[in-house]
């Protein structure tokens, strides 16, 4: 009991510490990503002046929300349930930084598609704006992905709100799944 | 024909396509999860308007966000009105963007070279999605 009591307060300073506009763990159904971005929305009117920067950190936080949406992998431990391994199953957090805007996101994917993914995240990280603007335009004219999954558009399009490099990590979570977590740090 | 008239919500665009005037809007946002279902009816529509269109068609788009899983359904929608074009009809693209917003301006600028449709880009001073 006094261990739960006390791992609430930590969480509390934690959150507090990091400066957490927002932070969401559990399936992430349409209408919850809509209220989701509605609560993003306004907070970013009362603390974010500039309206440019506004719209770039939402559009950042759209894409990730819905990649989580689109993107979700096998379930772990947690699959217990006969619906929750096909559900979308994520963590969210969005957070202020010294220099803009962080939005982290997390969730479980199937192992084999890691390499996969990671070369699409190294090549993004590899180009400059106009190089980023110019794969962009050249995956949405050529029609080879699938707007249901939007899948290699979404990485390339956050990066380019993001100005900056896509961070990453892959942690190994069982024998067919790995953990995904993404930072992207929104430059205001 | 009927016109198609769709209510704007939090992620969906306010939709209205006039087949008389060849006044087609897209206001607002669009950022479903599911693009390719809000779509669908839109671009069927386009493609029952494309047999019997109006000498003068303008598509104004007027968004405030969209998101990547859109970016391809505005471009089929954007590709439905080439033929209409070809066929000697004049098609005309209004792209509106808010003032400060070089990404919708750039987005603008994207799909007017992947497009065969002569493009206007307007400058707004914000978007008004009703």
């Amino acid at each position: 009991m006094a261990d739960l009591l006390d791992r609430i307060h930590d969480l509390y300073d934690e959150l507090e510490r990091h400066r957490v506009m927002l932070s969401f763990k559990g399936i992430l159904a349409p209408e919850l990503i809509t209220a989701l971005l509605g609560l993003v929305e306004r907070k970013l009117v009362g603390m974010e002046p500039d309206p440019k920067a506004r719209k770039r950190v939402f559009n950042v936080v759209v894409e990730c929300l819905q990649n989580l949406y689109h993107h979700h992998g096998p379930m772990g431990v947690e699959g217990d349930g006969p619906q929750s391994a096909k559900d979308p199953h994520g963590v969210v957090m969005i957070a202020r930084t010294d220099t803009g805007y962080s939005v982290l996101t997390g969730n479980l994917m199937a192992g084999q598609d890691v390499d996969q993914l990671k070369g699409h995240l190294d090549r993004i990280n590899s180009l400059d704006a106009g190089g980023l603007r110019e794969w962009y335009r050249a995956k949405l004219a050529d029609g080879t992905y699938s707007a249901a999954g939007g899948g290699g558009l979404g990485m390339i399009d956050i990066a380019r709100r993001s100005g900056g490099k896509l961070e990453y990590a892959f942690v190994p979570y069982d024998k067919d799944s790995s953990f995904f977590s993404l930072n992207v740090n929104v430059n205001t | 024909m009927e016109p198609l008239y769709l209510e704007g919500s939090p992620k969906t665009p306010h939709v209205h396509f006039d087949p008389v005037t060849g006044m087609l809007e897209l206001k607002g946002r669009s950022i479903p999860e599911n693009s390719v279902d809000f779509y669908k009816p839109l671009i069927d529509w386009i493609d029952k308007y494309g047999r019997q269109p109006s000498a003068k068609t303008s598509l104004h788009v007027q968004l405030e966000y969209f998101n990547t899983s859109s970016s391809k359904c505005i471009l089929d929608v954007f590709k439905r009105l080439e033929p209409i074009r070809a066929a000697g009809n004049e098609v005309t693209v209004l792209w509106h963007y808010e003032a400060d917003d070089e990404d919708m301006l750039e987005a603008g600028e994207d799909y007017s070279g992947i497009i065969n449709l002569p493009f206007k880009m307007i400058q707004i001073a914000e978007v008004n999605g009703d």
